[in-house]
């Protein structure tokens, strides 16, 4: 690891939204909530969705984590407002790919914010904190669509 | 910098480094700070060579061989015994029982000892600074026997709260288990005085010695414990290995923990009977080459001096503590004198997670850990999720606590 990949894993906009989260607190009413845990290191996140027709209308977070979940957690929850479900899954597969170090996956614009946590795919035992959200997307996703 | 300590390290600490191969590396372009030996120490050359020297000279299975491989592997495996009682201060070898560590000797004392001793309305007394291996197998042997969980509490410094003692030792009270000192805060505890306690008030006291036995000289018969488990790889000793001490006649009228080979004497369709302590607890192959290694981080650590070790530690805790003070941010969890505690330093720094903190560090080459420390009781006593800790031992050195307090700048200036 070096002092550019470090300034690249804390880029400001990261730091941003770490400190003022977007979507931060609870949804009332919401279709699913799923919390989500890494017990190694006790980031802990709820998400809610608020699910019409197919399409999430509302998506909030509340929960406790290091500085790589949590904004992670408020750029997804920014992009999710309005999606398909279908679109939120391919979403959560862009932005896995490109924790995974997929180049292409990583100039997709549509990932938006999101992009600022490129650098996070070099410090392979932070990737889990990045998905969290994701995972508990992954998971109220399969819930609504009955799968669980 | 406030003014620096009183007492230089009496240890050679330059020396000492020379026999840990480990820490002479570059990690991320850094030479290597290695802060996390709460949670394993490194191995000296001594330690790796014995280990080696038995797989290339002597390797075979112990106790039922008429071979010389066999005679010799028999004679480390029981010699390291002979050792780790010395090490500890310990008049019977047949009283230290080889384990996998620390957690399995107290699953061994909760689950044997317990299961045969506990019943409906006992009392364990526990206390929230514990690890979790010493409190999750007294949770399933409460839930199989019926017996209750008691806990004493820690104060803002990271204390036992004694004063509640008294009140929380009833004459339900059974067993009490307690850490000889805290993974999670550093604090040592006052098991001598504690002990007295206990048994005046008719219970057994079992003591988690995973730190205590690496980081000070143990004397088992005088600290008043009646059984003690700790790891060899706290101690310079290998991974899969540690051990689980009591007095002869507790650990006859134990039952066995696991059956199997080396456990038996004689095995019948219906029943078997089963081998003296200490083989009575030592189903299958042991792990010979680790019992064998364990024996000589002791040899090793004795030639260094256990109390020396403590008191390098406690000199660098002290010197750590007053660079962190010059941190704003930052708060210390545990004793705030030094003396209190062994070189263990928990603490969090301003909205930094301990996780971006330990990634920061790590980029420095400097490692510590970051986490609840298996002591959700301890982080949930001071309402946080996680500390970053780093813990010293006998090879780290002044400038490796600068090297962190350099790396706690740049968290500051990524986070301030």
């Amino acid at each position: 690891m070096t002092e550019v990949q470090l300034n690249s894993l804390y880029q400001q906009l990261i730091l941003e939204h770490y400190r003022k989260p977007k979507n931060r607190g609870k949804l009332e009413p919401y279709t699913e909530a799923v919390r989500m845990r890494n017990p190694t290191c006790g980031d802990d996140i709820t998400l809610q969705i608020r699910v019409e027709d197919d399409r999430i209308v509302d998506a909030r977070f509340y929960g406790e984590g290091c500085s790589i979940s949590q904004a992670s957690a408020s750029m997804m929850t920014e992009l999710l407002k309005g999606t398909t479900l279908e679109e939120a899954l391919a979403l959560s597969d862009r932005f896995t790919a490109m924790m995974h170090g997929d180049e292409e996956a990583a100039k997709d614009r549509s990932l938006r914010d999101l992009r600022a946590l490129q650098g996070v795919s070099k410090f392979p035992v932070r990737i889990k904190c990045a998905l969290l959200g994701f995972d508990a997307l992954q998971e109220g996703v399969k819930k609504v669509r009955g799968e669980e | 910098m406030t003014k620096s300590v009183a007492a230089a390290p009496t240890l050679d600490v330059e020396t000492i480094r020379k026999d840990f191969p480990v820490l002479h590396q570059r990690v991320n372009g850094h030479p290597l700070v290695y802060l996390d030996n709460a949670a394993t120490s490194q191995k000296p050359v001594q330690v790796l060579e014995a280990i080696s020297a038995y797989y290339r000279g002597d390797n075979a299975n112990v106790h039922r061989g008429i071979h010389e491989l066999s005679r010799r592997a028999t004679e480390g495996y029981e010699g390291a015994r002979k050792r780790m009682a010395r090490f500890l201060g310990v008049q019977d070898p047949a009283e230290i029982v080889w384990t996998r560590g620390t957690t399995e000797g107290i699953n061994l004392v909760a689950s044997s000892w317990g299961g045969a001793n506990l019943k409906e309305g006992d009392e364990i007394l526990l206390s929230v600074m514990e690890h979790h291996s010493n409190l999750v197998p007294w949770q399933i042997v409460a839930e199989r026997t019926g017996a209750r969980i008691r806990y004493l509490e820690i104060d803002e410094e990271g204390r036992l709260e004694l004063d509640a003692l008294d009140t929380l030792l009833t004459d339900r009270t059974r067993m009490v288990s307690l850490t000889q000192m805290s993974n999670a805060l550093g604090t040592i505890n006052p098991i001598g005085r504690i002990a007295e306690r206990v048994h005046a008030a008719g219970a057994l006291l079992m003591v988690d010695g995973a730190q205590g036995a690496a980081h000070g000289e143990v004397d088992l018969p005088a600290l008043g414990a009646d059984f003690y488990a700790c790891s060899g790889h706290k101690m310079c000793g290998p991974t899969g290995i540690g051990l689980l001490w009591a007095r002869r006649e507790l650990l006859e009228a134990m039952p066995p923990y696991q059956g199997g080979g080396e456990m038996i004497r004689f095995v019948e369709r219906d029943h078997s009977t089963f081998a003296d302590i200490p083989h009575k607890f030592e189903a299958g192959t042991p792990n010979i080459a680790g019992a064998i290694g364990m024996a000589a981080a002791a040899d090793y650590l004795e030639g260094v001096g256990p109390d020396r070790i403590l008191a390098h530690e406690q000199a660098l805790v002290r010197y750590a503590m007053e660079r962190l003070a010059e941190i704003p941010e930052v708060r210390v969890y545990g004793p705030k004198d030094p003396s209190e505690r062994a070189g263990v330093l928990s603490f969090t720094m301003g909205d930094a997670h301990p996780h971006d903190i330990s990634t920061i560090l790590d980029t420095e080459g400097v490692a510590v850990r970051a986490g609840h420390h298996c002591a959700q009781l301890v982080m949930k006593r001071y309402e946080v999720a996680a500390t970053a800790r780093a813990s010293f031992y006998l090879y780290n050195t002044r400038d490796e606590v600068d090297r962190l307090i350099d790396g706690l700048a740049t968290v500051q200036s990524i986070f301030g």
